[in-house]
């Protein structure tokens, strides 16, 4: 593990969450166990102040329960989340309240994120109200005003209900009320996914622009390699529930270590005919996570796996400049990118 | 067979698909007009409500009320579908030409098994299988797992037993790859085939699609949102918007040098690695409502190039070797192009 700069806005130490199955009268009875899925085993990083850290990976591995998890909205189950010094997973009803003013997420989904009896003033106006950050009316109103407009809706949109409004505004919605209150760190849980290809772009130019004139911190989520690489400073790659691979944005996409890092950028559709790389074919799908492979958790997808790889599971290692990885085989150096290398 | 050249299997032109609603009359497709040669794979790149799915649902006549075709005509081997009963038309459906939806899971029947459902299709178009009795049930048993193999699904034995929730995403989408294959159709449109799945699964999937259509040597239809997509496995490219195809050509020439301004934005708003620190440049503004739309370019509101002339109905104009582009700026972009490199 890789000791995290002492100036990180938030460091995550050893996170995890179990979700627990049902598990009523009747299956204790008939001795069946309960089910859990871990969804994020043991994670560490940290995230600088002003940085933007990406993190990838397919759908079910965790990447969004980690997000939600360092905010609380799903309760961790194991290990700490520091915000600026406070542990935030200690923190009483009242005090995380007061520090969800300062951290904040926008959701994937604009059409499920807004609440839609509710008109774009109260929306935005809401975190506003619940914080107690303004004394009168005029004043909550004027700030809303002035949030709308700068995520590029209008004053006259105001007083409109969520279903009058395209995906791209109704995202633009969510983004003005995650910064109405003016926070420091935002996880942007897959905040283009959902949108086509324009309106993705602008909504990323809003984003880049919006940070830079608030001073802002992202954790990016996304499943995107070209939005991860475009956007983020670094980049971890999660499988499973697992950070795979971390590091600095160049190194991963110049110089990616770990298999499934390698295999996930060959997989991408390139549209500039000169850059056609090597194709890694995976077999198979990602097993379920209620029964994760033994071992390493990607052995079982990995066309570089040994006997090893099936027993035990690998440690994180450092493998250059602040960019670690975790595999057996790091240090055979093999690439499943070179052809020579297979 | 018509005077249709020998290597034209479909053939849509001048289609207007419209959908009455209250608020008016949606022109979800205006004008399209379609050329799909014998083995091709053409990709049909365009945003939500471009209208790429319409027209292949129009081909399919799968359009319903309040959806109605009002004028155009469709041409599959030589044959006006247009012109043909729903009775003729269910038999070419499903067993000339065959179709896989975007959302596999509400695409395919919850309640029979995949076994079942690839046998409906062969029940229904397979002439070749015995009449009836123990060997057509055999037969036909025979083919499913044969079609389950062929997309690469582990033991299809005894996965013909199970049913779509039991399988992974990745999983459907080749199941119903599979059962639009049963009958060896000779077209096949895939509607955003990968759009709802994981990058690594994407690559099986459409080098799967790739590898069938060389090995029977049919045609295929890509509709995409993804230019990469399309940059990979598509000879031929048709780019739409609004309800029009804006562009057309072979797909390395256009997106190596687009020429209508919404391929150009198209391009320039995807996001790479390769740009980092530089800015993407969006098209700005959105998509114009589709409901009584004045005679103009549909770009017309986003446009960088648009001027007064703009504000007539716009026509398709050749753009270079076997291109074509609806915009009057054509010779204009192309010499812009020239000057930014």
């Amino acid at each position: 593990m890789i000791a995290q700069a002492d100036t990180a806005l938030l460091d995550v130490q050893r996170l995890s969450k179990t979700y627990l199955g049902r598990h009523n009268l009747a299956d204790r009875l008939s001795g069946r166990k309960q089910t859990r899925v871990q969804a994020v085993s043991d994670v560490s990083f940290g995230v600088r102040p002003g940085e933007i850290l990406g993190l990838i990976g397919e759908s079910g591995c965790g990447k969004s329960t980690l997000g939600r998890s360092i905010l609380r909205l799903h309760e961790p189950s194991a290990g700490k989340v520091v915000f600026d010094g406070v542990d935030v997973t200690g923190l009483d009803d009242a005090a995380m309240k007061a520090m969800r003013r300062r951290m904040q997420i926008i959701f994937q989904d604009p059409y499920a994120s807004l609440n839609p009896r509710r008109t774009v003033a109260e929306i935005v106006g809401l975190p506003l109200k619940l914080h107690g950050l303004t004394k009168t009316p005029t004043e909550a109103r004027d700030k809303v005003v002035a949030m709308v407009e700068k995520v590029g809706l209008k004053s006259a949109h105001l007083d409109r209900y969520p279903h009058q409004f395209s995906g791209g505004q109704r995202q633009r919605i969510g983004i003005a009320r995650a910064l109405v209150s003016n926070p420091e760190f935002i996880v942007c849980d897959e905040p283009v996914s959902a949108l086509d290809v324009s309106i993705q772009a602008q909504i990323i130019e809003l984003l880049t622009d919006l940070k830079q004139e608030m001073g802002l911190t992202y954790l990016f989520i996304s499943h995107d390699i070209s939005v991860i690489g475009y956007l983020s400073d670094r980049v971890a790659v999660m499988y499973l529930g697992e950070i795979v691979e971390m590091g600095p944005v160049e190194s991963i996409l110049t110089g990616p270590r770990h298999p499934y890092t390698q295999s996930l950028m060959s997989a991408v559709p390139e549209v500039d005919a000169g850059v056609r790389k090597a194709r890694v074919r995976l077999t198979g799908d990602l097993p379920s996570p209620l029964s994760p492979p033994s071992g390493c958790k990607f052995h079982t997808r990995c066309p570089l796996a040994i006997d090893i790889c099936r027993r035990q599971a690998p440690v994180t290692e450092r493998v250059g400049n602040g960019h670690q990885a975790a595999c057996h085989r790091l240090n055979e150096n093999l690439s499943l990118l070179d052809p020579v290398g297979t | 067979m018509m005077q249709n050249d020998e290597n034209t299997l479909l053939e849509v032109s001048g289609l207007r698909t419209v959908f009455d609603t209250r608020a008016g009359v949606v022109c979800a497709v205006d004008g399209v007009d379609v050329t799909v040669r014998r083995g091709e794979c053409l990709g049909v790149v365009g945003e939500s409500g471009s209208g790429k799915s319409v027209t292949f649902g129009s081909v399919m006549g799968l359009v319903r009320a309040p959806g109605r075709i009002d004028a155009g005509s469709i041409i599959f081997e030589g044959q006006d579908l247009r012109a043909l009963g729903p009775g003729q038309m269910r038999a070419i459906r499903g067993r000339d030409i065959a179709m896989t939806m975007q959302d596999a899971l509400t695409a395919l029947n919850p309640a029979l098994t995949v076994g079942e459902q690839i046998r409906e299709v062969l029940e229904a178009h397979d002439e070749e299988l015995p009449a009836r009795g123990a060997a057509r049930r055999r037969a036909i048993r025979e083919r499913a797992v044969e079609m389950l193999g062929l997309v690469g699904i582990p033991s299809p034995g005894e996965r013909l037993r199970q049913y779509p929730h039991e399988f992974s995403g990745g999983m459907r989408q080749r199941i119903m790859i599979a059962i639009a294959l049963a009958s060896r159709p000779k077209l096949l449109i895939a509607d955003e085939p990968t759009t709802a799945l994981d990058v690594t699964i994407q690559a099986q999937v459409l080098e799967l699609i790739s590898d069938i259509r060389a090995r029977l040597g049919m045609s295929v239809v890509l509709i995409t949102h993804d230019l990469g997509v399309v940059a990979e496995h598509c000879e031929r490219v048709m780019v739409m918007y609004a309800g029009q195809v804006v562009e057309q050509g072979p797909t390395r020439d256009v997106i190596s040098a687009p020429q209508h301004p919404y391929t150009k934005g198209l391009l320039a708003s995807i996001p790479r690695p390769a740009l980092r620190g530089e800015r993407i440049h969006p098209i700005q503004g959105q998509v114009p409502d589709l409901i009584d739309l004045p005679p103009q370019c549909r770009f017309y509101s986003r446009c960088p190039l648009a001027g007064p002339d703009c504000l007539k109905n716009i026509a398709m104009q050749p753009a270079g070797p076997r291109r074509m582009a609806r915009c009057i700026r054509v010779e204009n972009a192309a010499t812009r192009q020239e000057a930014e490199v």
